[in-house]
């Protein structure tokens, strides 16, 4: 079986169907070869996995460094606090399992074996989101507004492969621990070489102030193809790139909103505790009062079915990104 | 202690002074707010003599030291007993010890990692061991001869993660990893609520090298720790029965050891009663 088709049928063993953006070239395992490459020059860094070293794109970094490598077994909790004893001997630590597990099974454990000591390990999580038909096992659709409640975690939301490999770099150099969101396998390239990625900074990518769009993770790629779109309808839409969740950028966020006319958020993630959550809060402080429309997944549990569907059923596309702006419009 | 080498014989009369000495503090600390974990305090003191005063490798004055040996205390309310230990061990004031559990007072009722001396921030049970795995594994990557100890308590091994980590301990092969598991018989709802045992043959089971022996009883204290030394591909697990409160009989028979509270006359009382059992001045 060639490499591609191996990848193939890891990827439906899983269940997973990423729904790659249309006709952009991808990249595979941006993670995985971020870190082998890190590892080369970093000593310090170790890798961890609970059973789930083959999904999380880990392999090139075990394969480099198998001494430095450990594979703790279906055991979240002592995924964390290995990585944990780790990080006080010196090590920076990179782990992976998915979202799910991450953050409801080891919550304990990365709040206060890890945040409470501002440890130095990187949780690296799968399946964000709405980018599984696994049903709500698997689906991290609130992930974020956990997270995000844990004082001192950083959290970032990537939008691409290119953005993966720039934030793996610039969490092995920060000091403290950090939560990152996982988009693995073959990923798109929506961000060319040369993009700056930087901890707790939003980037505006597009003019317009007709409508504002606010954005983070994968979705920033709909959101981008949206605003092309909608150019060509006449329609001016602004788009801001949040990709770190924590520490956020409250001021390019305040300053953007009051520039545009009205405001879309959209997001990968119940639309709940996440960016929406954070947009709005951000807009109350800086006294702006203006309506903020929210595009992302509903307080509820999503079930079973493949990705592309249930994307398009639960808004996660560039054509419903549109349908809303135009809607507003 | 500071040395480079492992520890020669043991003089169990002067371990069983300093014994003695931590359980003193401990009384003087809890009559302070009135309150604390005494019980579980007392009843662990004579592990912490033998690991503080002969068998640690450390160096007070340089806490940060690479190769040190670690002490994780994963029971962190159990504190009241380490802040003895680390203040006879020159870590810190002996004058300090009466602020224990009071406002603006590093020494809490449970631990934080923000106090000299300590290795992880114990209290929320079954984060200890994992974290004690882990700094063996750095250790082993480091090619540090160094060695990781972790207390837990027998309630403690009803969290799920306890087991998590003795799984991986094995199949890690850290031989330099040493759980000390209390088993005083007590949790916060009682007496322990779960039944555990048999405790050593579970270690047995998860491919520990397994002691059981009297954990108020220091030459047995001393002779597990130095069976524990050998680098033999297993992980170590001491199973240390203990009495809370042992010293002060009525501590001992008390059916509020889990948490202690009376006033200061009563604290008088108990300490007058500890020094006659002990002997004043000894």
């Amino acid at each position: 079986m060639s490499g591609a088709a191996m990848e193939a049928g890891r990827t439906l063993a899983m269940g997973q169907d990423e729904a790659v953006g249309g006709g952009r070239r991808s990249v595979e395992a941006p993670f995985g070869r971020a870190l082998a490459r890190l590892g080369g020059s970093r000593a310090d860094i170790v890798g961890l996995t609970a059973d789930l070293g083959k999904y999380t794109d880990i392999l090139p970094f075990r394969d480099a460094f198998p001494d430095r490598f450990f594979n703790v077994g279906m055991a979240e909790q002592n995924l964390v606090a290995v990585a944990a004893g780790l990080a006080r001997t010196g090590k920076v630590p990179f782990a992976t399992t998915y979202g799910v597990f991450a953050t409801r099974r080891a919550y304990d454990f990365i709040a206060i074996a890890l945040a409470h000591s501002n440890l130095d390990v990187k949780i690296v999580a799968g399946l964000p989101g709405l980018t599984t038909g696994y049903g709500g096992t698997h689906q991290a659709i609130e992930d974020l507004a956990l997270m995000r409640m844990i004082p001192g975690l950083t959290i970032i939301d990537p939008c691409d492969a290119t953005e993966i490999e720039a934030a793996t770099e610039a969490i092995a150099d920060h000091r403290g621990p950090v939560y990152m969101r996982l988009l693995r396998g073959s990923v798109p390239v929506v961000f060319e070489p040369g993009y700056v990625f930087e901890i707790g900074k939003a980037r505006r990518l597009r003019g317009g102030s007709d409508v504002g769009i606010i954005s983070t993770g994968l979705m920033t790629e709909r959101a981008l193809d949206a605003s092309d779109a909608l150019q060509k309808q006449g329609i001016a839409a602004g788009v801001l790139h949040v990709p770190t969740i924590k520490p956020f950028d409250t001021a390019a966020v305040a300053e953007f909103a009051a520039s545009v006319g009205r405001i879309v958020t959209v997001e990968n993630h119940v639309v709940v505790g996440g960016l929406a959550s954070l947009v709005v809060e951000t807009l109350f402080d800086a006294g702006i009062g203006k309506t903020v429309t929210r595009i992302g997944l509903p307080d509820r549990y999503i079930e079973c079915g493949a990705v592309p569907t249930l994307q398009a059923k639960y808004g996660l596309t560039t054509e419903a990104v549109i349908a809303t702006v135009v809607g507003l419009s | 202690m500071l040395r480079n080498s492992p520890p020669g014989s043991a003089d169990i009369g002067a371990l069983e002074r300093k014994a003695t000495l931590l359980r003193r503090h401990m009384l003087t600390m809890a009559r302070g707010q009135g309150q604390g974990y005494i019980g579980q305090g007392l009843g662990i003191a004579d592990v912490l003599a033998a690991l503080y005063f002969h068998e640690l490798r450390y160096d007070p004055h340089n806490l940060a030291w690479s190769d040190r040996d670690r002490f994780l205390l994963s029971t962190g309310h159990y504190s009241i007993a380490l802040w003895a230990a680390l203040a006879e061990a020159g870590i810190i004031p002996v004058e300090e010890l009466v602020t224990y559990g009071a406002d603006n007072s590093r020494l809490e009722m449970s631990t934080l990692d923000t106090t000299p001396g300590v290795e992880v921030i114990g209290g929320s049970l079954g984060h200890g061991l994992g974290q004690g795995v882990g700094q063996a594994l750095g250790l082993r990557i480091d090619k540090s001869d160094a060695r990781v100890f972790v207390e837990l308590s027998d309630g403690e091994m009803q969290e799920g993660s306890t087991w998590e980590a003795a799984m991986s301990a094995s199949h890690f092969r850290l031989d330099g990893l040493v759980a000390l598991i209390d088993c005083n018989g007590i949790q916060a709802d009682g007496p322990v609520v779960l039944d555990m045992e048999p405790v050593a043959d579970k270690w047995r089971a998860f491919g520990w090298q397994t002691s059981e022996i009297d954990g108020n009883e220091m030459s047995a204290v001393v002779g597990a720790l130095t069976d524990a030394r050998n680098r033999n591909g297993r992980p170590k697990a001491i199973v240390l029965r203990t009495l809370p409160g042992k010293g002060v009989p009525r501590i001992e028979t008390s059916e509020k050891s889990h948490f202690f509270r009376i006033d200061v006359a009563q604290w008088d009382g108990i300490i007058a009663e500890f020094e006659k059992t002990v002997g004043v001045g000894r």
